[in-house]
């Protein structure tokens, strides 16, 4: 037989064999249309009765919140118990009477429940109207909910911050979850009225915190009350973390910053592990995770002061003389000069038509790299600059991790501007003026920084070069399972610097404490180095003896790592307006890392499996639980 | 070739009814999701329009699997089934983060199904399989391909999608029915199964997760109700059943409506449509379904080769079974598993799936005519 017949042959048996299938199928059929006249033509009157009364209805639970901790396992962020006022659009019969008795009863706002009950989504689904009832008012709705159709008091957690603004801006806060966010949601876990992180680790790590909502499946009668449970599916908490930051030294660093508006970080730049991150003004987290009318909002926002801005990774400030660190590397690095070379410093620096001074009236005299860093001598960064030109400074910057965003696990994080030529052109359409790089060399002009990419550059330096991604989370434990997982340090990278350049720079940047410009951040017992900046916030100098606007005054930075010779601490300071680094940033910076070194031994508890404190079976039985 | 093929004038009679019955089934699909979705969430694109989307994706996959010869498609079965099994890997992978079952790759603002796609390129592959393979012995005729189909299977029953792997059984097992296994294997065959039966139901009811086992209790029992998941079954036999012969109208579902039904979009689609358009509307449903597997079967029947003849048998298995489940599924007869109903159901991967195996059919069907050139 040829090789065609065969083929003809099989196929033929496989036609024989479709039949079975076909038949198959058409049996299935026909059972599926039988079920289906049973359903819906026998069975239908019964049916529709069970439609009609259908009074069973499904509730979300709201999973609680995970815990969050410091590295040493304090608390900081629980859940309360609060009493929440819903209403269920379905179930109101008269709306304008229920919100004349509500406001006669609690004094509700009747614009807002208009605008609540009008919101988009299912009829069914309870809005939650007012929260944060206090347990009289609760009492009062409860006793007249009869008269209230569809109005129901639930206990619901409550987040709450244990220390109240500490670490605000690091925490976060939390709120309900905007359209935009359900939008984006992937997960498909979140559901209108959903709480989420709404910025700090609450936003980063939200997927962590925010566990899984629950079922609950309950009759209601027909003013929408609860008669029975029918079956339920316990919402699952979300997990906890643990951050990096020890709470002593984030109290210190807040207390050291007071009432003045700027930023502190502390960092171990050997990990990039954020020890403490303070920035002021701060808001209220509490306050913020409550029930906002729309006018406490707008003050909030309004505020001049922008209270809810993380100084920390969003304010940019010209780096001033910090900037002074990129340019001695690139300098040394490009072989401009080398260690030996010197400059004289005659208080001043002819470019052009205009005069740049150095801010020591009279000039440092000859000046090698060094002892420039060490006296912050602008003549001699000019100079710098003069000679390398504004693309080679850019290139060391963007190498220190400037205009780049840290990674840090913040969100909205602002990378501040390197600038150059191109920049320029793209930014403004503007040409790039040879004046200009002449400002940029002491950190002045377009050059601008977060605090959180100087703690970064300064920490770098620390480490000989190898950098971190500064980050905030430390370990997650796992609620399911109890489980806690530490997470590791990222490594960012090493700078392409000789390591003789980087122990020029470290001598220096001691020497800028022992005999330099931050004498005032000398410490009796640990050997601190670091490099003071005064940023200008504005071209205005005062005349002799007189005293500029505050708003126009020059911030202070000090950025620092500790000890000198085996950095296990890099801090960076900044004081908003508040005049010369080595007087107004160094001192916080001193007292920080003195506490920081006094605190030691300072490994986490977390970190030894013996510690019984912190090992995760008793972290989960810990009391503030509410689940 | 190719204008020819696309070519209107060409489409006879035949290939009208076809074109229009999946029309029509599509039309019916967004018609339902619309009618339950329309009043929800301002400011996202609405899920009709979505599906709409998807649908337009749909013809893109028909058009391919239709200008390409099948033969050619053929040949690339073994490595569109390696992607598969990587792009499995990946959903196993990436699906870490989030607890519970991960059964899709996030590719911007979409999500992707592999295992919808898996389905088809089973299909794809047990065909090319069976139209080379040794007519004899039950180790080629039987073992070799369910060893083929293992990898997919299992990787699809870790995440756990236990639908899509019942899926994978059924096309499997259509394609021994059909491709034949000589008594005396399909003897063995059955014995061996009797007697392992005991054993594999262990093995199988140990690696369930418990909201499968769950839906498998409530399903034997009713009254087994511990997550809630027998008010969903429940939901919905009332929304059908309370549709009664015509229907509550569009809009009118009370049931699907103000929610009890869940899922209403996706799974559960056909409740909402039984429910709005009652027993009438539902028999006409089922006559389209009918009629596509029917119109499915003639393209076997004439199908010029034994390669042709098994992809067609495949993919009418994997549509007719997902039919057959999914209905039968809402309407309580089967335990709730989670597969969609084909061409109606909410969902990207399903529709591009479905349509592009679709597409394959009708490439089946035109080319008998050409049978040597």
């Amino acid at each position: 037989m040829s090789e065609l017949g065969i083929q003809q042959e099989e196929l033929q048996e496989l036609q024989r064999r479709l039949t079975i299938l076909k038949i198959g199928l058409c049996l299935l059929m026909g059972l599926l249309a039988l079920r289906l006249w049973y359903l819906q033509v026998r069975e239908g009157i019964y049916y529709r009765d069970l439609s009609q009364t259908n009074r069973t209805r499904a509730v979300i639970l709201e999973p609680a919140r995970g815990l969050i901790y410091d590295r040493n396992g304090i608390l900081l962020a629980n859940n309360v118990p609060s009493f929440n006022l819903y209403i269920t659009p379905e179930d109101v019969k008269d709306r304008e009477a229920l919100i004349t008795r509500l406001t006669e009863l609690i004094g509700l706002d009747g614009a807002v429940v208009r605008k609540k009950l009008a919101q988009a989504g299912s009829k069914l689904m309870p809005r939650n109207v007012k929260g944060g009832l206090s347990l009289r008012q609760a009492a009062l709705i409860e006793s007249h909910r009869l008269d209230l159709p569809g109005v129901v008091i639930r206990a619901e957690s409550q987040r709450n911050y244990v220390h109240g603004q500490e670490a605000a801006h690091l925490l976060g806060y939390v709120g309900e979850v905007s359209p935009e966010q359900l939008d984006r949601d992937e997960s498909q876990e979140l559901h209108q009225g959903s709480i989420v992180g709404q910025d700090g680790a609450e936003r980063a790590y939200d997927r962590f915190l925010r566990g899984r909502a629950g079922q609950k499946v309950v009759e209601v009668h027909a003013r929408g009350h609860e008669i029975r449970t029918v079956s339920v599916k316990k919402p699952e908490a979300g997990d906890d973390l643990y951050l990096t930051i020890d709470v002593r030294l984030q109290k210190l660093a807040e207390d050291l910053l007071g009432e003045e508006a700027g930023a502190i970080i502390a960092l171990d730049p050997t990990t990039g592990e954020i020890l403490a991150l303070a920035s002021r003004p701060v808001f209220d987290p509490n306050r913020l995770s409550r029930e906002m009318t729309p006018k406490q909002w707008e003050e909030i926002v309004q505020n001049e002061g922008h209270p809810l801005t993380n100084r920390a990774t969003q304010g940019q400030y010209p780096p001033g003389s910090t900037f002074k660190i990129v340019m001695a590397a690139a300098a040394l690095e490009t072989k401009t000069v080398d260690p030996s070379t010197k400059v004289r410093c005659t208080g001043g620096f002819q470019f052009g038509r205009r005069l740049y001074r150095d801010w020591k009236a009279g000039g440092h005299g000859l000046m090698d790299v060094n002892q420039a860093i060490v006296d912050s001598c602008d003549v001699f960064f000019y100079t710098m600059g003069r000679l390398m030109g504004i693309e080679t400074i850019a290139a060391f910057a963007g190498q220190f991790g400037l205009g780049h965003e840290t990674g840090i696990d913040l969100p909205f994080e602002r990378i501040g501007i390197v600038p150059s030529p191109a920049w320029k052109q793209k930014a403004r359409g503007e040409v790039w003026l040879p004046g200009e790089t002449i400002s940029a060399s002491i950190g002045q002009g377009y050059v601008t920084v977060t605090p959180i990419q100087m703690a970064h550059l300064i920490g770098t330096v620390a480490n000989h070069g190898v950098s971190f991604r500064p980050r905030l989370l430390r370990a997650v434990v796992e609620r399911a399972t109890g489980r806690l997982q530490e997470l590791p340090a990222v490594p960012r990278g090493r700078l392409e610097v000789k390591p003789e350049t980087l122990a020029l720079l470290r001598d220096a940047l001691a020497g800028v404490v022992t005999k330099g410009t931050a004498q005032r951040a000398k410490s009796s017992f640990v050997a601190i180095a670091g490099k003071t900046g005064t940023a200008q916030a504005s071209a205005l100098r005062p005349g002799p003896g007189e005293l500029l606007p505050k708003k126009l005054r020059d911030h202070a930075w000090f950025v620092s790592y500790a000890p000198a010779d085996k950095p296990r601490i890099a801090v960076a300071v900044l004081v908003e307006h508040m005049g010369h680094g080595g007087s107004a940033a160094a001192p916080l910076a001193k007292q920080l890392i003195e506490t920081f070194v006094k605190l030691a031994p300072r490994e986490p508890l977390i970190a030894d499996p013996e510690t019984p404190a912190l090992s995760p079976t008793v972290a989960l039985a810990l009391p503030e639980r509410h689940d | 070739m190719i204008e020819r093929i696309l070519d209107v004038r060409l489409i006879d009679n035949f290939e009208w009814r076809y074109l229009g019955v999946i029309a029509a089934i599509l039309a019916l699909g967004v018609l339902s999701i619309y009618s339950i979705t329309h009043s929800v969430q301002a400011g996202r694109l609405p899920l009709y329009a979505r599906q709409m989307v998807w649908i337009l994706f749909g013809c893109a996959a028909f058009a391919v699997m239709l200008v390409a010869d099948y033969h050619k498609i053929a040949r690339l079965a073994y490595p569109l089934y390696g992607i598969v099994l990587v792009l499995l890997v990946v959903v196993l992978i990436v699906g870490k983060a989030s607890r519970g079952a991960q059964r899709w790759i996030p590719i911007g603002p979409f999500a992707f199904q592999p295992s919808e796609f898996a389905k088809l390129v089973l299909v794809l592959v047990l065909a090319c399989y069976y139209a080379k393979a040794p007519r004899e012995g039950w180790i080629q005729r039987l073992v070799l391909p369910a060893l083929i189909m293992a990898p997919g299977l299992l990787l699809i029953l870790k995440q756990p999608d236990l639908g899509s792997g019942l899926s994978f059984l059924a096309i499997y097992s259509a394609m021994v029915l059909v491709a034949g296994v000589r008594s005396k294997a399909a003897g063995i065959l059955l014995l061996s199964s009797l007697m392992l039966f005991p054993f594999a139901w262990e093995a199988l009811w140990g690696s369930l997760h418990d909201y499968q086992r769950e839906r498998i209790m409530t399903f034997v029992n009713p009254a087994y109700d511990q997550g809630g998941k027998g008010y969903h079954g429940l939901q919905s036999r009332i929304a059908i059943g309370s549709g009664e012969l015509v229907g509550k109208g569009l809009y009118g579902g009370t049931q699907s409506q103000l929610k009890f039904l869940p899922e209403g979009h996706t799974d559960f689609v056909f409740a909402v449509f039984a429910e709005e358009w009652g027993f009438l509307g539902v028999l006409g449903l089922l006559a389209l379904f009918f009629g596509l597997i029917m119109l499915s079967m003639e393209i076997a029947y004439k199908a010029k080769d034994v390669l042709g003849a098994l992809l067609a048998a495949g993919v009418i298995a994997m549509i007719g079974f997902s039919i057959v489940v999914n209905i039968g599924m809402t309407a309580g007869i089967f335990p709730i598993v989670g597969i969609p109903l084909p061409l109606m159901s909410y969902g990207g991967s399903a529709i591009v799936a479905t349509m592009a195996a679709l597409g394959l059919l009708l490439n089946i069907k035109r080319r008998r005519l050409t049978l040597f050139y």
